[in-house]
């Protein structure tokens, strides 16, 4: 049927360990493209909205089974990050710049609940 | 140029390797504790190793480059994930949503502070304090 289904002979945590290597370094690339210097974690934000949206079109279609877990699981979740959210929070906060810490916090679940939404609304579920 | 070449590969290839190794990690825990609490043990986890680790890393020379590139971009950000946290709190019951997602920030955040006095301890050399 797709052409997805021959990873059905491929063992899930290699499917997911695949992923992350591919998430990962997809979160890298466009993580270097977006910051450029500048004193807001703009490269974060960008990685977990545009993966929110992603794993929302993969949950809502939806898609189960091999392909979940490996672009799921893996892909999304590893271009994804919540300690990299975590830790820029309070680095924000340390570096006396609370009014953008308290916007990067709102604006990750804002723009990612929103992209969460947006992908359900794609999707056509309701 | 050539080695700039190289450069760039050894990095991709830290952090692919770190990705993979994160991203079964998660998907272990996950299995271990499964739903909602395998997502928020891995993400208050992997925010208080990091946590320690970069400031860790902004106080001494101990971590070169290389292993930084390995563990914090590579494991430990793809260990813990935004987008599975986000959809599950869509997909939650509102109460249950709601909980989950400061429940999320406050241990998250909470566990990124833990890892930043850790590593003051670890190294408390007062010429050290973490310019930010």
């Amino acid at each position: 049927m797709s052409p997805l289904t021959a990873l059905g002979a491929v063992p899930d945590p290699a499917l997911v360990a695949a992923g992350g290597a591919g998430g990962a370094v997809g979160r890298y690339l466009v993580g270097s493209a977006v910051d450029r210097g500048g004193s807001f974690p703009l490269g974060t934000l960008t990685v977990n909205v545009v993966g929110s949206f992603l794993l929302g079109l993969l949950t809502f279609l939806p898609v189960g089974g091999d392909v979940s877990l490996f672009v799921g699981t893996g892909a999304c979740g590893a271009f994804t990050t919540f300690s990299s959210f975590s830790v820029a929070t309070v680095q924000l906060w340390d570096g006396g710049e609370r009014g953008r810490a308290v916007a990067f916090v709102a604006a990750n679940t804002l723009l990612a609940g929103g992209a969460v939404a947006l992908a359900a609304v794609l999707a056509g579920a309701s | 140029m050539a080695a700039r070449g190289v450069d760039s590969a050894v990095v991709l290839g830290l952090v692919a390797a770190g990705g993979a190794v994160g991203a079964s990690a998660r998907y272990a825990v996950g299995a271990a504790l499964p739903g909602l609490w395998g997502t928020l043990a891995a993400n208050v986890s992997g925010s208080l190793l990091l946590g320690f680790l970069l400031y860790e890393a902004l106080r001494t020379d101990r971590l070169g480059d290389r292993t930084r590139t390995l563990l914090a971009t590579g494991v430990l950000s793809s260990y813990t994930t935004y987008s599975t946290f986000a959809v599950e709190t869509a997909l939650a019951a509102p109460v249950v949503g709601a909980a989950y997602l400061l429940g999320s920030y406050g241990l998250g955040i909470g566990a990124a502070l833990v890892g930043r006095d850790v590593a003051a301890r670890v190294d408390p050399r007062p010429d050290r304090e973490v310019e930010v």
